[in-house]
């Protein structure tokens, strides 16, 4: 990957939080280069600076050493899912995912429709009146996964948006993501645990090490595309499978 | 809610009302005290009637009421603009808190006589003594609010570009308004104390100047009348505040 056609570069970045004795280094001198429109998972065990990561390229949190650059230098229109959905309790479920919208200006009756498209890409139709508190985790989840994808951002930042879900829902999201990442020509970096996911869904696989987060390897996943549920029976996807547990401590 | 339920919640204040009536006037014919030491419910009523007939009552209830309106808006524009701050600025809170502080272990009823030499015997010293007595209450409430605002809440604002504009409009007030409508709800009680002692101090129109002359004149009923005004005033406010609550917070479980 150069850097000329590269739509993100991250150099040498480092978070460390203050703490009573001398700092909490959460990520130690990560770099990497993503391609427009690729898809990119990161791996590693919990407390390896994943969250912290994802933070830091949505201008959330100011890295202590270090660069981001986007390219033409103008930070991107951005989607994030959280790990924890985040919903506005005092608004309904489409209330909720047309928040981004009434920031943008767009008017009420072209959200409350773009909102209620999504509702349906979700699977949440019925629930658009619905309050946050009546809604189980793994539906939270995805009315933060429908507000995520709503403003067509350029690049989704997701930690860990499929963890609450159902193996069934969970499998026809990753359908739904890999639709929408190749019809929308979106760029994805997304945070998960699972190695399954991350060779159904990504480019790239990179892993970090346990804390403080460095980067431990770098995968191409070259599996041919539309990938389907029989993939993961292939040899190769065993192949990488085994690598990537290999260097998950 | 339905009719019949209604009737079931407001029954048992319904009762406890005529029982008080009932106590009361038992109260005056076995006692026989003096009318102008304590009227009977009939008295109180046949005074209400008058007063009401010919305006006085109205003119004088109309006279606290702005006081404690204007004094109530005053007072929450500025404790919720300094509350704001002081909620976004440690330094600032730092700086500040021990004068606010300090300003509360002054009773408003001591300075209420200063504050009529002032700025007059008029409205005008009522409404400052009002929006002094909200201030502190409606501030603290302000501060706690603001502060609880969830960081996860903040982050989504940011990751979607909200303006400072847009972040204190969809979220800081929305996610602040339980705690501020409690301050509220206590400002609300506190003002209509705050216009009375106002009133007592020195004035020639309002609740609190009726009861000083009902007072003067022997004229118990009067005080009476007056002092049941100001309970409905008082109670009013808080149905006000009430119905906000239902109206802004239905989605608290
Ligand atoms: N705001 C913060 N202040 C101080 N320490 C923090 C902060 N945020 C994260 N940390 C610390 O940084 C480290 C990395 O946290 P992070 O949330 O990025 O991990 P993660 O990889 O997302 O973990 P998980 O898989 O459990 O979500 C942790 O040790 C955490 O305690
Ligand atoms: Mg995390």
């Amino acid at each position: 990957m150069t850097t000329s056609k590269s739509i993100l570069t991250v150099l040498n970045l480092s978070v460390v939080f203050p703490d009573s004795n001398g700092g909490l280094t959460a990520l130690e001198n990560i770099s990497f280069d993503v391609a427009p429109r690729e898809f990119i998972c990161f791996l590693g065990p919990s407390g390896s600076g994943k969250t912290t990561l994802l933070r830091v390229l949505a201008n959330l949190l100011q890295p202590t050493a270090g660069q981001v650059h986007f390219i033409h230098h103008q930070h991107p229109k951005i989607g994030m899912v959280f790990q924890q959905a985040s919903l506005m309790p005092w608004r309904t479920v489409l209330d909720n995912i047309k928040l981004p919208l009434e920031l943008e200006g767009v008017g009420e009756v072209k959200a409350q429709n773009k909102a209620r498209e999504m509702i349906r890409l979700v699977g949440l139709k019925g629930f658009e009146n619905s309050l946050p508190r009546d809604l189980s985790g793994g539906m939270a989840q995805r009315v933060g996964i429908a507000r995520a994808l709503i403003h067509d951002p350029d690049l989704l930042l997701l930690d860990e948006p499929f963890a609450s879900l159902d193996a069934l829902t969970r499998e026809r999201m990753w359908m739904e993501l890999s639709r929408i990442w190749q019809a929308k020509q979106k760029t994805v970096i997304m945070v998960t645990h699972s190695i399954n996911e991350s060779l159904f869904l990504a480019d790239r696989v990179l892993v970090l090490t346990q804390r403080p987060g460095k980067i431990k390897l770098d995968v191409e996943v070259d599996l041919p595309r539309p990938r389907t549920d029989d993939i993961r029976y292939t040899s190769h996807f065993g192949k990488l499978a085994k690598k990537l547990r290999g260097a998950i401590e | 809610m339905s009719v019949s339920k209604h009737i079931r919640n407001i029954l048992p204040v319904i009762l406890s009302i005529i029982f008080a009536l009932m106590a009361w006037q038992v109260t005056v014919q076995v006692t026989q005290l003096p009318r102008f030491i304590l009227p009977a419910p009939m008295d109180v009523w046949l005074r209400f009637l008058k007063s009401l007939a010919d305006g006085s009552l109205l003119y004088h209830t109309g006279i606290t009421l702005s006081e404690i309106i204007l004094g109530l808006l005053t007072g929450i524009t500025f404790a919720t603009v300094t509350g704001y701050v002081l909620a976004k600025s440690r330094a600032l809170e730092k700086v500040l808190s021990p004068y606010l502080v300090a300003s509360q272990a002054i009773p408003v009823v001591a300075i209420a006589p200063l504050l009529v030499i002032w700025l007059g015997d008029g409205i005008l010293s009522k409404v400052v003594i009002c929006a002094l007595i909200v201030f502190f209450p409606v501030l603290v409430n302000t501060v706690v609010g603001v502060r609880a605002v969830p960081n996860a809440l903040y982050d989504l604002m940011r990751s979607i570009r909200a303006t400072r504009w847009q972040i204190l409009l969809k979220l800081e007030l929305p996610a602040s308004l339980p705690v501020l409508l409690g301050g509220l709800r206590i400002g609300a009680t506190l003002s209509v104390i705050g216009a009375i002692v106002g009133e007592l101090v020195d004035a020639e129109e309002g609740l609190g100047f009726l009861l000083q002359l009902g007072d003067f004149q022997y004229d118990t009923s009067m005080v009476f009348v007056a002092v049941f005004m100001l309970i409905a005033l008082a109670l009013s406010l808080y149905g006000v505040v009430t119905l906000l609550e239902r109206r802004f917070l239905n989605w608290q479980s």
